[in-house]
């Protein structure tokens, strides 16, 4: 079969790399790119771990074609700290233990950056509507809305 | 297996022509949302995907001189949430397609999408048919008007042509004192399929209802136009006799199924408890309250 050759940027830097045309933008992540902080959880939109920015707005990669990146802006986790300085979510997330097993982090982290970049002083009920398409099943959720009232108090602050 | 092809025309033209070649082999792309789904549990295997966001007319949301808007059919609920005046004019619409999946989903899905998917729960079908929105689709035989309400066939099936394509949708220009409303009815608060779903649009003149339009969804194996409702709205001032008769008219209209979501008894009663609270929330905006 004849692979695709797409041309894109990943976290602000020109990227290439050759997919199969039924391949997700998430297999792309997490094979040819060896970008594996974007989880599979359900591969079906629904639980949000692999949650990215395309063009940034918060998508899940693994209901968009690998193929549709081209020309097109795609951001990750791994494009959320400044090398060895975390972004402030991700510091907010450790102090307040806003993760167990870590499966739903990065797309909670994600997910999280993007509602706080559109909205700098979201209420905890917006909070909680923007993640409803993330599910974590070990915090119940209530360490994370809080790391993330937290780190957009903090933010503001600034 | 047979190899899937992708293809992302920049033209309409082009994309009507690729995927009436193709046949049933081909699948429109443009939140994907349903497509990958399907793809993925291999309900589906296309042979082709025809991607239509690189075409303007599909992405672009205009307001007309007139007040009315044409919406692309490939527009993100997101991106028509950003949108400065399409709210204002159309809450109901909005907030139907905004309670589609997460907002992760809604950075993608398309009106057009949840459409042309053909689900009788389609949350921003019913809103637009109380909307009165008429699609554009293209096909080899050229372009023509449909009625949205039209468009569904059954459970994930439409009326469209082989080979034809939805292009956008057309609502009309607002009347001083018109909005709408939609409300669904679901056992949690976001994240779910509707158990039935209505739309209502009103205009209201001096307390008085001079027109009304009500859509009815995930109670028949289409979205329903609710005519009879309309009518019982029209020419009163909302009052109880009216809400009731206008309430009876969308449960007669339902013709449900049972399941794990919600019982026949359960959606025709529900059904016309929403038509009322609708109503109202619609009436309060189209009165500036």
């Amino acid at each position: 079969m004849a692979k695709v050759h797409v041309t894109t940027s990943i976290n602000g830097e020109p990227m290439e790399f050759l997919c199969e045309p039924s391949d997700t933008m998430l297999d792309a992540l997490r094979g040819p790119l060896a970008l594996t902080g974007s989880k599979e959880g359900c591969a079906s939109g629904d639980c949000g771990a692999c949650s990215i920015t395309l063009d940034d707005r918060l998508i899940c990669s693994c209901l968009m074609l690998a193929v549709e990146a081209q020309d097109h802006e795609i951001r990750t986790i791994e494009g959320m700290a400044q090398g060895d300085k975390l972004h402030p979510l991700q510091q907010k997330f450790l102090e307040m233990a806003a993760l167990q097993c870590g499966i739903c982090t990065s797309g909670m982290l994600v997910a999280s950056d993007a509602l706080l970049k559109k909205n700098p002083e979201p209420s905890e009920e917006e909070v909680r509507f923007w993640l409803a398409g993330n599910l974590c099943r070990c915090t119940g959720y209530d360490k994370i809305v809080r790391a993330v009232m937290e780190t957009a108090a903090e933010m503001r602050a600034q | 297996m047979m190899e899937l092809r992708y293809l992302a025309p920049d033209t309409l033209d082009e994309a009507v022509g690729a995927f009436a070649k193709a046949g049933s082999a081909a699948r429109i792309l443009a939140g994907g949302t349903d497509l990958l789904v399907q793809m993925r549990s291999g309900m589906l295997k296309p042979g082709v995907i025809v991607d239509i966001k690189k075409i303007p007319e599909m992405t672009g949301i205009e307001q007309a001189a007139d007040g009315g808007f044409r919406i692309g059919a490939a527009v993100s609920g997101m991106a028509l949430a950003e949108h400065k005046s399409f709210g204002k004019v159309w809450p109901g619409v909005l907030e139907a397609i905004n309670l589609i999946g997460s907002k992760q989903v809604q950075g993608r899905a398309s009106a057009g999408g949840n459409l042309c998917n053909g689900s009788p729960a389609g949350d921003s079908v019913p809103a637009m048919v109380a909307a009165g929105a008429i699609v554009t689709v293209q096909g080899p035989g050229g372009r023509r008007e449909m009625r949205v309400e039209d468009v569904p066939a059954g459970p994930g099936r439409t009326n469209f042509k082989p080979g034809e394509i939805l292009v956008s949708f057309t609502l009309p220009p607002r009347p001083p004192g018109s909005s709408d409303a939609y409300l669904r009815m679901i056992p949690r608060t976001e994240m779910d399929i509707a158990v039935v779903g209505i739309g209502v649009s009103v205009t209201i003149k001096d307390g008085t209802v001079t027109a009304a339009r009500v859509g009815l969804g995930a109670v028949a194996p289409t979205v329903l136009l609710v005519e009879d409702a309309a009518k019982a709205l029209i020419g009163s001032k909302l009052d109880d006799a009216a809400l009731a008769k206008a309430a009876a008219a969308c449960s007669a209209a339902c013709r449900p199924i049972d399941d794990k979501r919600g019982t026949i008894a359960y959606r025709t009663k529900v059904a016309g408890v929403l038509l009322k609270r609708t109503a109202a929330i619609a009436a309060q905006r189209a009165q500036g309250k």
